[in-house]
């Protein structure tokens, strides 16, 4: 029981991280798709104020990932690392690089070193997300073995299902990022990027929704476990997911002023969620089932006790952050600069 | 070098044995972490007396030190995000086979870190918001639980350390898999109280110190306004009081190594052989045959110190105690003693200069002023960091050869992964240029305050200069020298309290 439980609460922190620093990530993406110093910076700009505030703080729910799947299921957290550690090794590798040089491309001040560090900052957005789809797709499709065993280092993560989920990955964070971005555009009254992001958008969603395609029909082949949970105990949250997203764009599409973020978010947590129940009852797939791979009771009780508290605490927590963000200031003092003060809140 | 040389090397060099790397790795990447631990933990309570100050005082300069610390905090803590992340990759990456056995106990405590870290986190976030959109008191109230979540969350992270050098709270079966775990047990292991109080105590005093000595350097360069001299008190007194505390904290760990790992505690004093009247050797070292060599024995001191009440006849547990392969080696043993020594020493130096302070408190009712003073204060922030360095070298080299003191070794822990070489040299370079980043990030925050006059509403730490930053005036009279000028606020508000800090 508790081992579901605890299982659920690592599937919602894997969505959680998804929809914020995936958002983050795919800013990154358009930073590095902007184009020439001059013709991109208008749209790097954007970027950088709209990423600015929340820097890397939305790494506390990878570490809260972490942190669960290690002490919740060691054997499974031993295989994965073992297997998974070139793109995983990447990815660590990308999230200093990517913190480091988001942060020096302010310090400098010619065109050259700020593309060198522009540079950084964008090809590891793009990376990190592709490793972790990548892996992703390989826990998917049944590449890590249980038992604490290393599988295959590079087929694990380079076969068609792992690679389509990278690339869905990167896409999903550049679609997340430019309906934010909208919204960031609309809010800073910029007509023209408002313009420019919604195009991007759409095309992001489409090439989402064809390495989707893509990495579903090789799942029928390689892992058609997860393929029938999928098409079965999973269909409700894949076509919720689809609604989602159809109804995000066909927002985008009509300029509506509100809704296309929520639609968007919540397509990516779905999509998420949906991913674990149809793996379900197995962690990783064909291998461990969540059960098997599950710590001794003592340590799944002190995890649920962690979220319970985390929880009650958080909740109100997040809950007063918001309120203070929609809030006005004090009346003594001025106006308010849009979000300028927000120096890292680990959400949007 | 032709081809095949240049294969011969890489086929060399992956054939490397990943354990010394992995260690390194870990080092490495652990001793960066360290550093922004303190101010993630303590700079938030020297906010908030600041912040308390200005508040009962209707204190204009303590309000600034509160608005600005609270900015770079939240920079330092974005940098501890990224390294904590890796450090977090590093547990799978490095250390798989020991995450297998034994992640359902060592990852009970850092459930409780991932809580409070959140905590912390949003916060931070809440206080910044709030200060221009609550009112003064509630404000403060929305920093307490930074301070709260700081310590907690470090603690956790130190009950996780501490429960391998003191592993409690498991079953193993008849395969040596852990069956059954008490999390209570894991957590409250007989190490974590000692170990988290000595953490605890050293980021107040590392954050005071480091704090303290930016204002030192300032105030040595001439900016002795009364902005500078309110930071440099708050921090100082911080640290000031944790001196003291350390010295008591340190001596109970040292006692509580003493009766519980008797073999680190033989490396730490330079004990080769069991025996009493043992002399506490400054420096020195042991030589090829393990005996100790140079250095200056005071005769009978390391018997004294482990149990004042049996005083020079208490027996100390030597290193020959053990077989050779349960033991640190003599290098690692030397780097423990030496590691010991720089942190008592700097620690002592520390502690005498806090007392110069505290006295000149007593007598002058106001913090010392000398430049001989100020140039110590302003070494103090890195003479700290070292200190704590050393501490972290001698708990975990002291610890070797074991990963789970006398249940698991470091190398049936380590990754068989040949390139861990590698990704070290790769995460080096990488720290390098994260450890640059902050510290550029930091100055250019503070440049920008200096320009712009008070608090700067329109400063994301990374975002671009504001536009609307009002342009600083010209110091007014009542400074000497330029450095107020710098320092950016009208000269009549600066002369409004000419009077030193009390």
């Amino acid at each position: 029981m508790s081992a579901t439980l605890v299982a659920a609460v690592l599937l919602l922190a894997i969505a959680a991280y998804a929809t914020f620093a995936g958002a983050d990530f795919g800013a990154g993406f358009w930073d590095l798709t902007a184009g020439g110093a001059e013709r991109g910076a208008a749209p790097r700009d954007l970027v950088e104020h709209s990423i600015g505030p929340v820097w890397e703080a939305n790494h506390v729910w990878l570490i809260f990932v972490l942190v669960v799947t290690w002490a919740g299921f060691p054997e499974a957290y031993q295989s994965i690392w073992l297997t998974m550690f070139v793109p995983l090794t990447i990815a660590a590798i990308g999230i200093v690089l990517r913190g480091a040089s988001f942060a020096f491309r302010k310090a400098v001040v010619t065109t050259r070193a700020r593309r060198v560090f522009g540079g950084g900052f964008a090809l590891s957005s793009v990376l990190v997300p592709f490793c972790f789809g990548a892996v992703a797709g390989g826990i998917a499709s049944g590449q890590v073995p249980s038992g604490g065993r290393a599988g295959d280092p590079v087929q694990s993560w380079l076969n068609l299902t792992s690679v389509s989920v990278g690339i869905l990955s990167v896409a999903l964070a550049a679609y997340l990022a430019a309906v934010y971005l909208v919204r960031d555009a609309r809010h800073a009254g910029d007509g023209r990027m408002t313009h420019y992001f919604r195009r991007r958008a759409v095309v992001a969603a489409v090439v989402a929704g064809v390495a989707a395609a893509v990495g579903l029909v090789d799942l029928r082949s390689e892992a058609p476990d997860v393929f029938e949970g999928l098409t079965t105990r999973a269909l409700p949250l894949v076509v919720v997911c689809a609604a989602c997203g159809v109804g995000a764009l066909v927002l985008l599409v009509r300029d509506a002023p509100r809704g296309a973020r929520l639609l968007a978010a919540l397509a990516v947590v779905t999509l998420i969620v949906a991913w674990g129940v149809a793996q379900w009852p197995y962690l990783l797939p064909g291998q461990l089932t969540v059960a098997d791979a599950a710590a001794p009771d003592g340590t799944l009780t002190a995890l649920v006790v962690a979220v319970v508290a985390g929880v009650l605490l958080v909740g109100p927590a997040f809950v007063l952050l918001y309120v203070l963000a929609q809030r006005g200031l004090l009346p003594e003092e001025g106006v308010e600069t849009a979000d300028a003060d927000a120096v890292d809140s680990p959400r949007r | 070098m032709d081809t095949s040389q240049t294969f011969d090397v890489l086929t060399a060099l992956a054939a490397v044995d990943p354990v010394p790397w992995a260690r390194s790795q870990m080092a490495f990447t652990l001793m960066f972490h360290i550093i922004l631990v303190p101010l993630g933990v303590s700079w938030a309570a020297m906010a908030l007396i600041a912040n308390y100050r200005a508040i009962r005082h209707d204190d204009r300069d303590a309000l600034e030190l509160a608005q600005r610390w609270s900015k770079y905090m939240a920079v330092t803590f974005a940098v501890g995000a990224v390294t904590g992340t890796v450090l977090s990759f590093e547990f799978g990456l490095l250390w798989p086979r020991f995450m297998g056995q034994w992640g359902e106990a060592f990852g009970v405590p850092f459930a409780f870190e991932g809580l409070f870290f959140f905590l912390e986190a949003i916060f931070i976030a809440v206080y910044i918001f709030g200060w221009k959109r609550l009112r003064p008191w509630p404000h403060l109230w929305t920093g307490v639980p930074v301070v709260l979540a700081g310590v907690l969350g470090s603690v956790s992270v130190v009950a996780a350390n501490a429960w391998m050098n003191a592993p409690t709270g498991y079953t193993l079966d008849s395969q040596g898999n852990v069956v059954d775990v008490d999390p209570v047990r894991v957590i409250f292991n007989e190490s974590m109280p000692w170990q988290a109080a000595h953490m605890i105590v050293a980021a107040y005093l590392v954050g005071g110190f480091l704090v303290a000595s930016v204002y030192a350097t300032a105030m040595l360069r001439g900016r002795r306004d009364r902005y500078h001299r309110l930071g440099f008190t708050i921090a100082f007194t911080v640290a000031a009081i944790a001196a003291p505390v350390q010295m008591g904290v340190g001596d109970g760990l040292a006692r509580w190594v003493y009766e519980n790992q008797p073999v680190k505690f033989a490396a730490i004093e330079l004990v080769p052989t069991t025996g009493s009247d043992v002399p506490e050797t400054l420096l020195g070292h042991l030589d090829e045959d393990g005996q100790v060599e140079g250095g200056i024995p005071i005769p009978g001191l390391a018997s004294w110190l482990s149990d004042p009440s049996t005083g020079r006849s208490t027996v100390v547990q030597g290193l020959d105690s053990v077989p050779p392969d349960e033991r640190p080696s003599i290098r690692e043993t030397n780097i423990v003693h030496l590691a010991w020594d720089v942190m008592v020493g700097i620690g002592t130096l520390l502690f005498l200069l806090a007392v110069w302070y505290g006295l000149t408190w007593l007598v002058k009712r106001r913090a010392p002023q000398g430049r001989l003073f100020l140039g110590i204060a302003a070494c103090s922030g890195v003479l700290a960091v070292v200190a704590m360095e050393a501490g972290w070298i001698v708990t975990e080299v002291g610890r070797q050869p074991w990963i789970v003191y006398e249940v698991m070794r470091v190398e049936d822990a380590a990754t068989g992964n040949e390139s861990v070489w590698l990704t070290f040299v790769a995460i080096v370079l990488l720290y390098v240029a994260l450890g640059t980043t902050t510290v550029l990030v930091l100055r250019a925050m503070s440049r920008r305050f200096r320009r712009a006059s008070g608090f700067v509403d329109d400063d994301t730490p990374y975002g671009p200069t504001p536009g609307s930053a009002r342009v600083p005036e010209p110091a007014g009279v009542a400074g000497p020298g330029d450095g107020r000028a710098e320092d950016g606020r009208h000269g009549d508000e600066r002369r409004q309290d000419p009077e030193p800090v009390t």
